[in-house]
């Protein structure tokens, strides 16, 4: 009995190795022979899950009309700063879809996404954004209209750590941002406000996605920092249970897509993945960014979807330097964010 | 004389049984109740998530084609592991219960490591080595070989995390039984993998079986290390608990508790197939 | 080597194999993590450490690991003394499902008992009447780290707690000692090194457990922040050289915890042998 095992455990080592060796010809193989069936892999983040899944339908028809041929995509998601990592570290995306700048550069530091990235892609390679409101219980119970109202004591704010949340950045630098206004740029003031503000945090999740649910599955807290996108998803599918506050001034969330240079070009994939982001402008493309809670870049289109308010004030990430500068001040290790907790 | 014992053992468990059955009832309570809060009602929450909406729905989300890859290659990885662990804890059993040699202490350790070693860590440790930071990177590229963010990956993370399942069964049982029989085996001129069959094997059959259930189940679970791992390519590199929470963060509440019933039952069965062996194992034992 | 019987063959083969397989699968990554934070200076990874941050996550850490570990003792005996002294209804069920954390995926553990303590949830909203909360707190953490660390003990006691010679319990109740008497001085002693042995594994586990905490957590800085998740957005920050710094600490703490329970088990496997 026990020989069998062990015949049988040696066998099955072999084709361990038989299958790895076999399965990277494969690969191989399909890059040359097999032209007509092309794959994609696209590593984006949380919150586009549900655009790109509707876009890459559409895009694959588009595909096909131009060159008769197939494409298969493989989205990847998860947070921001985690997927621009791991495709640092050699996870093979063509393209990548993340959710700030800063993101795609820590990919282009690694070597394999050229400089002037930012430049191959009209409007600073963002085709769609977005912006930070708050997700409210129906009602509004907590009467909360800005950010002003949520320092307020017994306030209970759900956000998710800027440390490990691209999403949470925005909110961080809106809420920043609102202060400096209010005290006419007094630094210490709004750290002071920023960190009250943490103070009524309840929850800090990971990432956007376990925030909203903290807030609705578990029922925690008053108020959602949230994606514009996020909140319109949570409000189709709970009506009755919230409602979105805009406050007077947010941040414009710009998400970057690129085109990961050395991976197109060990694969033969440029002409392909120049097309899949290129095709996020056309007006289908903004159509489906705006069917899923993304302003569009394009302003006529953006003008026939009301749910977006177009008199909210939004503010670009300019204002605090670009942001390799935001990063450091605020995020890096004893950061301004380290230094409101550190103080406690 | 063992039967005196036993009957002397009696007389005291029944002069005792009156004054201890308060005792006896109240841990009993206490076990029950720490089991059920702690292990049963989990179980039974994942379960009712799941079937809130019906039976279409849950008969849906598992029918979906990404659900049946990523079970897949969690049965795939697992099997990886159930075998590379097989083989591993045989040699490593009979190497450290048999001989004496220095440094045995270390190298029983060492085998230890991975179950209390992060699964964070365990995943980031195979970045380090096999991903872009690593020197041997460029040769992997060369030769066209992907082992982060692919399926070697994830296999090796989970051999990794299971890796002392098996032995760490079968060191005790080879232990206590010392190393007599192995020796007049050898002594009367019976080859190394004779006396393993014969004399070694039928003594820890049951402690090894009982080690490949466990190692099959921790593999399947597996979490956190798998994660950093996998790249999360959907319908390629996603394992089963990795596809739950995928839609878990879809907001696909039903859909993702229905996924992680598979694994509750994959579970489930796993735990009777043990129950069953232990049962055996006692009878024959 | 010279001293043992060499009668027994196999030694080379064996030991050859184990040794291989321990090098790709454990060594190896483990050097990789160690080299790649050599390269830093002592005073860099001393500052690492000491990070404010980084502290209190380990305090988190170490502290919901430890009092878990504790609880896990504590119930560990307690399950292992039932099921193998006594005879009741379900104890095949019971014995079963002990093993469970090991085959439920931590991630699910992890969803499902948020979702029961939360103050929505049954369990949490019992409780939230008294004002405790449950979820999102220390309390949370230590629940999940209970879940994940109890089989740990229950399977390292109850083998020794079957093989434990009966005579000595006996003579002692025969020369009339309590009951209480005898589990205090003559059956808990014997046990020890096997509670032990479940205590170090556990809280081994404990330690470095991500799946499961980080959804129950809140994952508050200074208050619910634990170490792995730390590592987590120190990679998120590329920022590679202080998350291996801290994965070092850690390995170094399990591997130091692991030592430590070799030497009690050393112990054990004695008594196993002597219960025969």
């Amino acid at each position: 009995m026990n020989f069998k095992k062990l015949t049988i455990a040696s066998v099955a080592i072999l084709s361990l190795a038989l299958t790895a060796c076999e399965s990277s010809e494969e690969k191989g193989a399909s890059n040359n022979a097999k032209v007509e069936k092309q794959t994609l892999t696209n590593v984006s983040y949380d919150p586009t899950r549900e655009l790109y899944a509707n876009y890459n339908v559409a895009f694959a028809k588009h595909w096909k009309e131009k060159t008769g041929k197939d494409v298969e995509i493989t989205q990847s998601h998860g947070g921001s700063g985690k997927q621009a990592l791991e495709v640092a570290n050699g996870l093979e995306a063509d393209v990548v879809t993340l959710a700030l700048e800063f993101d795609v550069n820590a990919v282009r530091d690694a070597g394999l996404i050229e400089d002037g990235w930012v430049k191959e892609f009209p409007l600073n390679s963002s085709p769609y954004t977005s912006t930070i409101v708050f997700l409210v219980r129906k009602g509004n119970p907590k009467n909360l209209k800005d950010w002003g109202d949520l320092v307020k004591p017994g306030i209970g704010i759900i956000t998710p750590n800027p440390k490990t949340s691209g999403g949470a950045r925005w909110n961080y630098l809106a809420a920043w941002a609102w202060a400096e206004n209010q005290y006419n740029g007094d630094q210490e003031k709004a750290k002071d406000f920023v960190k009250k503000l943490y103070g009524n945090v309840l929850v800090l999740a990971s990432g956007a996605r376990g925030s909203t649910t903290t807030f609705i599955e578990n029922g925690q807290g008053d108020v959602l920092l949230s994606w514009e996108n996020e909140a319109f998803l949570a409000l189709k599918d709970y009506p009755n249970d919230y409602e979105i506050v805009i406050p007077s001034i947010s941040i414009l969330a710009e998400p970057s897509v690129a085109i990961v240079d050395k991976v197109v070009d060990k694969r033969g994939t440029r002409e392909l993945a120049t097309e899949y982001l290129n095709y996020l402008y056309s007006d289908e493309g903004q159509h489906i960014a705006a069917k899923n809670h993304y302003r569009p870049s394009n302003k006529e289109i953006l003008a026939q979807y009301k749910e977006f308010d177009p008199n909210v004030n939004l503010f670009s990430i300019e204002r605090f330097g670009g942001w390799d500068k935001a990063q450091k001040t605020h995020f890096s290790n004893g950061g301004i964010f380290d230094q409101i907790y550190e103080k406690k | 004389m063992s039967k005196a014992i036993s009957k002397e053992r009696q007389a005291v468990a029944l002069k005792e049984s009156k004054g201890s059955k308060a005792v006896k009832w109240t841990l009993i309570g206490i076990s029950f109740a720490f089991i059920f809060l702690m292990l049963i009602l989990p179980l039974i929450t994942v379960i009712t998530e799941a079937f809130k909406q019906g039976f279409a729905v849950y008969s849906k989300a598992i029918a979906d084609n990404y659900t049946v890859k990523a079970i897949l290659l969690t049965l795939e990885a697992t099997f990886f592991a159930v075998v590379i662990n097989t083989i591993f804890g045989l040699c490593a059993a009979w190497s450290i219960t048999k001989f004496k040699f220095k440094g045995k202490k270390i190298l029983a350790t060492l085998i230890d490591l991975p179950v209390t070693v992060s699964p964070i860590i365990a995943g980031l440790i195979f970045l380090l080595t096999f991903g872009r930071q690593s020197p041997i990177f460029p040769l992997l590229q060369d030769w066209d070989i992907k082992i982060v963010f692919a399926v070697p990956g994830i296999v090796l993370a989970t051999i990794f995390v299971t890796f002392p399942f098996i032995s760490r069964e079968l060191i005790p049982v080879l232990e206590s039984q010392g190393t007599d029989e192995e020796e007049a085996a050898a002594l009367m001129g019976a080859k190394g993998f004779t006396i393993f069959r014969r004399v070694t094997f039928p003594h820890i059959k049951w402690a090894f079986l009982y080690g490949v259930v466990l190692c099959a189940a921790r593999a399947m679970g597996e979490f956190g290390a798998v994660s950093v791992i996998s790249g999360h390519l959907r319908g390629k590199t996603n394992t089963l608990p990795l596809h739950v929470e995928i839609l878990f963060n879809e907001f696909q509440y039903v859909p993702a508790f229905a996924v992680a019933s598979i694994l509750v039952m994959l579970a489930i069965l796993i735990l009777v197939a043990r129950s069953l062996i232990e049962h055996k194992g006692r009878k024959k034992g | 080597m010279k001293r043992n019987s060499v009668v027994i063959p196999g030694f080379g083969l064996t030991t050859g194999v184990t040794l291989a397989i321990l090098s790709v699968v454990v060594l190896i990554p483990l050097a990789s993590l160690v080299v790649f934070s050599a390269q830093m200076s002592a005073s860099e990874i001393i500052d690492v450490i000491t990070r404010p941050r980084v502290l209190s996550s380990f305090k988190v850490s170490f502290f919901t690991a430890f009092i878990a570990s504790l609880i896990n003792a504590v119930m560990g005996v307690i399950l292992a003394w039932v099921l193998v002294r006594y005879t009741f209804p379900l104890k095949r069920l019971v014995d079963g499902t002990i093993e469970l954390p090991f085959a439920l995926p931590t991630a699910v553990a992890g969803i499902a008992l948020t979702a029961l303590t939360a103050d929505t949830g049954l369990i949490g909203g019992f409780f939230a009447k008294f004002g405790i909360k449950i979820a999102f707190t220390q309390v949370g953490i230590t629940v999940a780290l209970v879940f994940i660390g109890i089989p740990f003990v229950v399977r390292a006691v109850q083998p020794v707690l079957e093989k434990l010679d009966p005579a000595y319990e006996e003579a002692a109740g025969v020369l009339g000692a309590s009951r209480a008497t005898i589990f205090w001085k003559i059956i808990l002693p014997e046990l020890k090194p096997a509670i032990f042995t479940g205590f170090g594994l556990a809280f081994g586990r404990c330690l470095g457990e991500y799946g499961s905490v980080v959804f129950i957590a809140g994952n508050q800085p200074f208050e619910t922040e634990i170490a792995p998740l730390i590592i987590m957005s120190e990679l998120q920050e590329y920022d590679y050289a202080s998350a291996t710094t801290i994965a070092l600490v850690m390995l170094v703490a399990s591997f130091a915890t692991l030592f430590l329970v070799n030497l009690a088990q050393a112990r054990n496997s004695k008594i196993l042998k002597g219960g025969r």
